[in-house]
């Protein structure tokens, strides 16, 4: 029997975090991302859930104490959002260093000047060089169901790294959506104790985690952060599927395809308005467009193979950007291109830049700007290598 | 968990070795010294050295100044003033 609550993102949050049993909660409260731990201080409060909650002073703390949580052996968690991340930003480095399995939720959002509170993805993509294994969820039961498997695996024996699950600022933070929340038995048998590791601090036989490396040594290190990376590939795939037979849901692994079998044109996105993304596929298909999405859920391995195979046989790759790299164009488009570039037969890549700081990135939208690269395609007009979508002249006048 | 060499360790870690990195006492500018008459044997210096400089022998403090760098983190947390930092000679 399913037990379907009314949730929004960030609750379905805390639940995913609850079910994973959870030991160890330390965050800072940042806007958009408070009511993960409002809601998880909630169920410790109850007694649903068994696990210390530390207050602190700042981010910068909140990571420190999952690390040293996660160093004695608990699962701890916490979670973030824009500026409160790179107030940690410094910790984050350090726990994928240090190799702890540590969960964080970052609710994305615009980072300032100017202020905003709404979303857009240039702070989770901040971690790509970290060592962090970064998913993105779509909707409020992806998150929770993203976080349950983002345990297993960070905790897996040959990964051994943090990861971070994003998700949309209130697009899908705030919005309430029904959500199936799995049986605590079977999330039980998917998700088992954590498991003692060697570099598991412990009082009887004490070491230092996290120590000076000189320069015979410390390449080496970092050597190691990048096979985990490789075997996180694996791992992601196999949690993935593993959680579909066990819930009779999954979401594709590094990328969820969508009507993409005999596309030319494939749009490649990320996050809550994937959805909206899907929609203009399906008015473009009824009109006989063969287009595409792919949806990244993974940016950290990013699915490099998995891209290859879907562009090898389209014409153009339109990609979304929620952020952009100042100085060469949005964050996931220069991604993309860097994967598709060894390709003998490489196909062309748009790279339109939209929805930054909150900005609604709707069907319609998506839709006008795969029409605009069919346009390209059939020679009847050009766009830029990288296009800012929307500019307001009004604004940017001088 | 038992003797840990046998661990194939992925992170960073170091058993721990007095004088890893040297004889870091060499690094000192101030040096701690502990005026035995008005220490009251509280320990609060060897519970706050950051080095693990100050060991504790027949119930009093005692500085290693092979390794002790001078932080004057003992001088500063002693209750009675009884650490005094005194220029190198």
């Amino acid at each position: 029997m399913r037990n379907i609550k009314v949730l929004t993102g960030n609750w379905a949050a805390a639940y995913g975090a609850k079910l994973a049993r959870i030991d160890f909660v330390s965050a800072y409260p940042i806007t958009p991302q408070t009511s993960v731990i409002e809601k998880l201080a909630e169920f410790i409060d109850k007694g649903e859930l068994k696990a210390k909650m530390v207050r602190v002073e700042s981010e910068h703390s909140a990571m420190a104490a999952v690390i040293g949580a996660a160093a004695v052996g608990a699962r701890a968690f916490t979670a973030t959002s824009a500026q409160g991340l790179f107030y940690m930003y410094e910790m984050v480095w350090w726990a994928a260093g240090a190799r702890l399995p540590i969960v964080m939720g970052i609710v994305t959002r615009a980072l300032a000047p100017p202020w905003s509170i709404w979303t857009d993805h240039a702070d989770f993509l901040a971690l790509r060089d970290s060592g962090w294994i970064l998913l993105f969820a779509r909707n409020a039961q992806e998150i929770l169901d993203t976080i349950i498997q983002a345990y297993r695996i960070a905790e897996d024996e040959e990964v051994m790294l943090p990861v971070a699950v994003g998700w949309d600022a209130f697009i899908a933070s705030h919005t309430a959506e029904p959500v199936d929340v799995p049986e605590q038995e079977i999330v039980d048998e998917y998700l088992p104790r954590k498991k003692a590791f060697s570099h598991m601090l412990d009082v009887d036989n004490p070491f230092s985690l996290g120590n000076l490396a000189f320069p015979d040594s410390y390449m080496e290190y970092r050597w190691l952060i990048d096979r985990a990376m490789n075997a996180a590939h694996k791992a992601i795939v196999e949690a993935d599927r593993e959680f579909g037979e066990l819930f009779g849901r999954s979401y594709g692994g590094l990328i969820e395809k969508y009507r993409c079998e005999d596309a030319n044109v494939v749009i490649v996105m990320m996050g809550a308005s994937s959805g909206d993304g899907m929609d203009a596929v399906d008015a473009l298909r009824d009109r006989g467009y063969k287009i595409g999405l792919c949806r990244i859920r993974a940016v950290r391995p990013f699915p490099v193979k998995e891209l290859r195979e879907v562009a090898r046989t389209v014409d153009a790759v339109l990609v979304l950007d929620r952020a952009v790299s100042f100085g060469i164009g949005g964050t996931l488009g220069s991604e993309v291109k860097a994967a598709l570039y060894p390709l003998k037969e490489k196909p062309l890549v748009f790279d339109f830049i939209a929805g930054l700081g909150g900005r609604d990135v709707d069907a319609r939208l998506i839709e006008r700007l795969a029409l605009r690269v069919y346009d390209v395609l059939d020679g009847k007009t050009e766009v830029e290598e990288v296009e800012w979508v929307d500019i307001n002249p009004e604004v940017v006048k001088a | 968990m038992g003797d840990r060499s046998r661990y194939r360790y992925i992170a960073p870690v170091a058993l721990p070795t007095p004088g890893a990195l040297g004889k870091t006492g060499a690094w000192r500018v101030l040096k701690p010294v502990i005026d035995y008459n008005r220490c009251t044997k509280c320990l609060i210096c060897w519970l706050y050295c950051p080095e693990g400089s100050i060991t504790v022998e027949e119930g009093r403090p005692n500085i290693d100044y092979e390794y002790c760098k001078g932080c004057g983190v003992c001088a500063n947390e002693c209750p009675v003033k009884a650490i005094r930092m005194v220029r190198e000679e």
